[in-house]
């Protein structure tokens, strides 16, 4: 009488083996067609930044810190972590995690900013997906890599599909929270003056939401990266990969040196799209 | 003060006026299935306060109909949550109608599909709002030129309009800062240039200088008043401020729970309120700002006809123990005023017109001036003001006492000036200035303090 009623079970994960089963047979074809697609454009990313010259992209990083913190230290500090990288030996390794993480974020915004305008013009989308997104920030990652694997098997399309589902949750959020957040005053004057909803969309609603969109960006972007080493346990190579290596094989410096990689490239890309929405930010307030 | 006198002229609803914009049972219910609200006989009638209980629906305007004709300024007035900002909205359909008829020139908008709604908004009307809905990432020459943007004008020419009214409004030099650098009172100069750029022939005002403090508001409201005597727009203008409301408005509609209570002129307003809610609304109005001279005005004692003779005159003012009386022609028209002074003068020259016997310094009035404006002329003479028409009829005159009168029955029991009236049968005429002074500022202080309750 202590224990749980077997009658009251339900065979939950049963139901989700069938159903991805099902997907696998009758979807083969698609998962195929988006595997490929997939592919092409992560190995174009990769041999394109493999090819470009190490100091050019140590330069362009630096510019690019230099545009976006307007600090004299900002291009040294920033293009600095990159030479570290390279010195440890990892600059291939870094440029392939990057290839990943790129292309898993210009997905992530590809699909969702369009979900994140949907979900603002739509209580009732909202309501349904919210618990939606919710559950897939929750769920610890792993679970992510099993189905992606079984779709798309070992290697780099998975690992980037796995990090597109982790990673897309905060620019649907912010892009919904900030459009929500546009001051009703102005939408209805819009409205006044018989502008169309598209018309409001594009001239108000998403100048005035790209704030929080830009934070959405950076945030979508930091947990691309953190997804890197899990990833990498379905065979994406990268930096990820070396540090599960290290685990292995418990090398400890390896380890470290790895390790230390991803966070220097964590840290490059956060302060650096931070201030470039921060940049935004500013500019809005002074016209606001 | 000219307007006001075209302000009432207007108020005289000729039947012949054109109908810009006509509201027939117009009903607004909030909340789920509006509808059952109306189907039901019983629940129509009832108070907002039953629906909101049986229902869970919230009446926000109740069976409202009005006519606003061709070039008139329009106002909406009641305290927030009357239903005026929903009223509004409800014309251009920024809220949607739940039941009822909107005709703009004649074709009812209800009917209209998502287009001609859009082509409405973007020909016909044009709206200034409360809190400015500027955009804060556009110049000030994009927001003005914003309705034209919308229509698909290119864009040579909609910054060319847009300076016009950017002019307009004094906001020249300030075309390219954004809204934000810009006081409350100039981001409102913007939104009804905004408003204006792209030509509507109606105007809808929500509330649109209640968000800015009283100097600058005074300011905004006599220059829309100039505005509109220029351009000659049909203007709705909402507001909760009674003062507002008579200054600017040819007729005024007041509003409660959603309905309309009263609908006239602001002199009908204040001089007629129709029930006890309207009364205690306008009681702190100062009936010197709409009280006309034609309506406080009284009978002369006597009148003079130019063809009497000075001796037969001067017995009528001893009759009627006056010192003064004017003169009419054959006509009704007003020649002038004469004073035993001067006839007593012209007896002894041996004179036998009276037209050589009028006094030089008669003052007179249009039937049309407010008692505020007669004021100074009544203080500056010890006779009476002499009322006439456009066509110099002479209908009526007016003395200090008239005045003081009108103000004291007006403003009901309030003892301070009750005390005041013994005071103005004193006879010198510096005397009376004074008093006049003194009750006039007495109301002058009176309203201010409104104006910062409201």
């Amino acid at each position: 009488m202590m224990e749980f009623p077997q009658f009251l079970e339900i065979p939950l994960a049963s139901w989700v083996d069938a159903v991805i089963d099902w997907i696998l047979q009758n979807l083969g074809g698609v998962l195929d067609a988006i595997g490929e697609g997939l592919l092409g454009v992560l190995v174009g990313l990769e041999r394109l930044l493999l090819w470009i010259p190490w100091f050019l992209i140590v330069l362009s990083v630096a510019a690019l810190a230099w545009y976006a913190l307007r600090k004299w230290w900002a291009p040294i500090v920033m293009g600095g972590f990159l030479i570290i990288i390279g010195m440890f030996g990892y600059w291939d390794l870094a440029m392939m995690t990057l290839a990943i993480i790129f292309a898993a974020v210009l997905i992530s915004l590809a699909i969702g900013i369009p979900t994140g305008i949907l979900m603002a013009r739509s209580d009732r989308f909202a309501n349904v997906l919210r618990p939606l997104l919710d559950a897939m920030q929750t769920m610890p990652s792993f679970v992510y890599l099993i189905p992606a694997l079984m779709f798309f098997g070992l290697g780099k399309v998975p690992a980037v599909f796995a990090t597109i589902i982790y990673a897309i949750p905060p620019v649907i959020r912010l892009t919904n929270v900030g459009i929500r957040g546009v001051s009703q005053s102005v939408v209805e004057a819009a409205q006044a003056f018989g502008a169309t909803s598209r018309q409001i969309l594009f001239e108000v609603q998403l100048p005035l939401a790209f704030p929080s969109i830009m934070v959405g960006v950076n945030q979508t972007t930091m947990m691309a990266l953190a997804m890197v080493v899990i990833a990498s346990m379905i065979g994406a190579r990268g930096l990820g990969m070396e540090v599960l290596l290290s685990i292995n094989r418990i090398e400890v410096g390896r380890g470290f040196e790895a390790g230390l990689s991803i966070v220097l490239l964590a840290i490059l890309i956060d302060r650096i799209t931070h201030a470039l929405a921060a940049r935004q930010q500013y500019t809005q307030q002074h016209t606001s | 003060m000219a307007h006001n006198g075209n302000s009432n002229s207007n108020g005289n609803l000729d039947a012949d006026r054109e109908v810009c914009v006509q509201v027939k049972n117009l009903w607004k219910v909030f909340g789920d299935n509006p509808e059952r609200v109306l189907e039901d006989a019983e629940l129509r009638a009832a108070p907002k306060k039953t629906i909101l209980e049986q229902t869970g629906c919230v009446v926000g305007l109740r069976d409202v109909s009005f006519d606003v004709y061709r070039g008139e300024f329009f106002v909406l007035m009641g305290l927030s949550g009357s239903g005026k900002s929903t009223l509004i909205r409800n014309i251009i359909r920024l809220h949607e109608p739940t039941s009822g008829s909107i005709f703009i020139d004649g074709e009812d908008i209800v009917q209209y599909d998502e287009d001609r709604l859009a082509q409405l908004r973007r020909n016909t009307t044009g709206m200034v709002f409360q809190h400015f809905g500027l955009l804060p990432h556009r110049t000030v020459l994009d927001n003005v030129a914003y309705g034209l943007k919308v229509r698909g004008v290119p864009l040579e020419e909609r910054y060319a309009k847009a300076r016009v009214y950017i002019e307009k409004v004094g906001l020249k030099g300030w075309e390219y800062h954004l809204p934000s650098a810009l006081s409350g009172g100039m981001q409102q100069r913007v939104g009804i240039a905004r408003a204006l750029t792209g030509d509507p022939e109606i105007l809808l005002l929500d509330e649109p200088f209640s968000g800015l403090d009283p100097l600058i508001r005074r300011q905004m409201q006599d220059e829309l008043i100039e505005l509109q005597d220029e351009l000659q727009k049909t203007l709705l203008f909402v507001t909760h401020d009674l003062h507002e409301a008579l200054k600017v408005g040819d007729r005024i509609a007041i509003m409660r729970d959603g309905e309309i209570i009263q609908i006239g002129t602001p002199e009908d307003v204040v001089t007629n309120p129709s029930d006890a809610y309207v009364r205690q609304f306008v009681q702190d109005a100062s009936p010197t700002k709409v009280l006309t001279a034609k309506s406080v005005m009284e009978q002369p004692p006597i009148m003079l006809y130019s063809w009497q003779g000075p001796k037969a005159a001067l017995q009528i003012l001893r009759d009627a123990n006056v010192d003064s009386a004017f003169v009419v022609t054959r006509n009704a028209r007003l020649l002038g005023m004469v004073t035993v002074d001067g006839l007593v003068r012209l007896i002894r020259k041996r004179g036998t017109y009276l037209s050589e016997a009028l006094d030089q310094d008669m003052i007179t009035c249009e039937a049309e001036a407010v008692v505020e404006d007669l004021v100074p002329l009544v203080a500056s003479t010890r006779y009476p003001v002499a009322v006439i028409d456009e066509e110099r009829r002479f209908l009526g005159e007016v003395y200090v006492s008239t005045i003081i009168s009108s103000m004291i029955q007006e403003q009901g029991e309030e003892g301070e000036i009750g005390e005041m009236v013994s005071l103005v049968d004193a006879d010198p005429v510096e005397e009376k200035v004074e008093e006049v002074d003194e009750v006039h500022q007495a109301f002058e202080s009176a309203n201010e303090e409104g104006d910062q309750q409201s």
